[in-house]
């Protein structure tokens, strides 16, 4: 019974994540984060993962200061940052965003007011402010998302929020507290904006959402999401994994949403989205409709692990989201 | 010698055989190698089961359509031909060596340790009373697992699984799993049970017994396993049967006779009286 009890918290989360995913700002409103606790798990000697509501976060500490990878909600930075301040004392001084959904992005001004930018030379002289605050990064597409007219009720997001430092390239690099830290660009993933943070030296990847253990992967198609983005980010992050011998450990993965993995786990999510992506490409190729489709379940035997008929983000929606991906030129 | 000269003696000599006999405690010491037993079960064990064959696993509409479409190739992707078995299914394959972690001062039962043969997977059974993790701790193919002694029997909690078989010829078992094994000895026999409970793939708990039996000769041998391609395959090819194109999982129920739907499992399939209905369901031409 306990396990059916975790299966159920599973799905419970699964649904209060996805309503949170796109709603961003509206389900921050409507939420109570006050019973919310900030948990922190150790991945690695100074790799933490913090577990609340909304993504989870990865905190990377050491002499340089402090570096986090995604920020959950706004409401919740008070709890975020007292929880980081328990691990370190040290400068809060990058925040790495691995989208732009809310519930990964909303704690972005609060940590970042919290912490404060490497500055100097002509450009601490030139602007006064420049070290104020951590330095926000993030894809290029990021940004663009976050700067595009809000939706018709909500607000913009505050410029105080926003990335300060984007990259466009496949890869962005950075060295802090004694380590290489490649940030990755995973094209239509997620969304057209992912970025996968791999801590080398600490060998612990920061997947965001293209890598989730709890449910079938939102995929974003309006924000330039695919199915074969996501499969090929699970692709790329089995390929940075080298695991030990057992496969129980090696290159340790946080996921977007979800608990603590390694190469075990991404394989099994690779490998059930494969599947799936071949029986929807290969009815598609016979002439199926959506309907049709839908009607033969192509993912039954995965629904009990990862489906779920309620909330945001259903098994229908995802049949939908894949259908549709793979009947475009794009996705075949 | 008077009376209370022999008092003396007595009383003397009771003490020394505390001092030179074992402390008893309340739990059966089971360290050692133990050397696998088998019999009738020897060909799915070892030879591996037949494609095919779910009889006997109490297993849903889902995992069979997992089972059903599962493809044997798959185990030749590099990035799974070291996958371990998982601690439910790791006993079914030789010898074992069970170790015990004690507090050197108390002599407390801090932890067991076992070792399988199959690819020398070694877990830990917590026997301190220590809490499992929180759900999003890692999940291991060993899981975490916590035992405590019942009267003469060791009784072990296992949470954190990650997702493994329940035969290996598809038949899956989820991550969502939770196992209760029972170590029984009896002598240089020791008896091990594991039921196994999956809310999303199983209709019924699932129960294997293993027999063992204390070796005093032997050693668990080592599992050396390096990945290496076997063959040139696209970039993330996963081999697996679209469904209902899957013949190759006939050939076991033409082959010996068996009704298909009998094998195909499910936990009816796992009571004696679906012999009666074994009976009256048709046999397949065979093969």
């Amino acid at each position: 019974m306990q396990s059916l009890s975790v299966s159920k918290f599973c799905k419970r989360g699964l649904l209060l994540t996805l309503t949170m995913l796109l709603a961003g700002t509206s389900y921050a409103q409507q939420r109570d984060f006050s019973k919310v606790k900030i948990e922190a798990l150790r991945v690695r000697d100074n790799i933490y993962m913090l577990v609340g509501e909304g993504g989870n976060i990865t905190v990377q500490i050491g002499s340089d200061g402090v570096l986090i990878v995604d920020t959950q909600y706004a409401e919740l930075s008070d709890k975020i940052l007292a929880r980081i301040r328990e691990l370190s004392k040290g400068p809060i001084r990058y925040i790495i965003d691995t989208h732009h959904h809310g519930d990964h992005t909303g704690g972005n001004a609060k940590l970042r007011a919290a912490g404060m930018t490497v500055s100097g030379g002509n450009v601490g002289g030139d602007i006064s402010d420049a070290g104020a605050g951590a330095q926000i990064i993030a894809h290029e597409n990021a940004l663009l998302h976050m700067t595009a007219p809000p939706a018709a009720g909500q607000p913009a997001i505050p410029s105080a929020a926003l990335p300060t430092l984007t990259y466009f390239t496949p890869k962005k690099d950075l060295w802090f507290n004694g380590e290489g830290i490649r940030i990755i660009h995973q094209p239509n993933a997620h969304t057209d904006g992912d970025s996968i943070v791999y801590f080398r030296q600490s060998d612990v990847i920061s997947a965001g959402d293209v890598y989730v253990t709890k449910t079938y992967p939102f995929i974003d198609v309006p924000n330039g999401g695919s199915i074969q983005g996501i499969i090929a980010a699970a692709n790329n992050i089995i390929d940075l994994i080298i695991p030990v011998y057992g496969q129980d450990g090696g290159t340790l993965v946080i996921p977007g949403h979800g608990r603590l993995s390694d190469i075990g786990d991404v394989i099994n999510y690779r490998e059930m989205l494969t599947i799936i992506r071949d029986r929807i490409q290969d009815m598609i190729k016979k002439g199926m409709t959506l309907e049709q489709v839908k009607a033969a379940k192509p993912t039954r035997d995965y629904d009990p692990r990862w489906g779920t008929d309620t909330g945001f983000w259903t098994t229908t929606q995802f049949i939908e989201a894949v259908y549709k991906n793979l009947s475009t030129a794009q996705g075949k | 010698m008077n009376l209370f000269i022999r008092g003396v003696l007595l009383l003397a000599t009771a003490a020394g055989s505390c001092l030179l006999t074992p402390a008893a405690f309340a739990e059966k010491n089971i360290a050692g190698v133990w050397a696998g037993t088998y019999g009738e079960d020897w060909p799915d064990r070892f030879p591996g089961p037949e494609l095919g064959d779910y009889g006997g696993l109490p297993i849903n509409d889902a995992d069979r359509m997992r089972a059903l479409t599962w493809n044997a190739s798959l185990i030749a992707l590099p990035e799974y031909q070291c996958r371990v078995h998982p601690s439910d299914y790791a006993n079914s394959f030789a010898d074992i060596r069970i170790w015990e972690e004690r507090d050197p001062i108390t002599e407390k039962l801090i932890a067991l340790h076992l070792q399988h043969f199959a690819w020398q997977t070694r877990r830990t059974i917590w026997m301190d009373g220590r809490e499992h993790p929180p759900e999003y701790a890692q999940h291991t193919s060993m899981g975490f697992s916590t035992g405590q002694w019942d009267g003469q029997v060791l009784t072990i909690h296992t949470t954190h699984l990650k997702e493994g078989w329940l035969r290996r010829n598809g038949a899956a078992r989820s991550d969502m799993a939770t196992v209760t094994e029972h170590f029984i000895r009896h002598g240089d026999v020791l008896t091990w049970t594991v039921v196994v409970n999956d809310p999303l793939y199983l209709e019924e708990p699932f129960i294997r017994n293993r027999d063992y039996r204390y070796s005093v000769d032997n050693q668990v041998a080592n599992y050396p396993c390096d990945s290496v391609v076997e063959m040139v395959r696209a970039p993330g090819y996963i081999p697996h049967h679209l469904p209902g194109t899957n013949e190759d999982v006939k050939i076991f129920a033409e082959t010996h006779g068996i009704p298909y739907k009998a094998a195909m499992g499910g936990a009816a399939t796992m009571y004696p009286e679906y012999v009666k209905v074994i009976r009256s369901l048709p046999v397949p031409a065979p093969r």
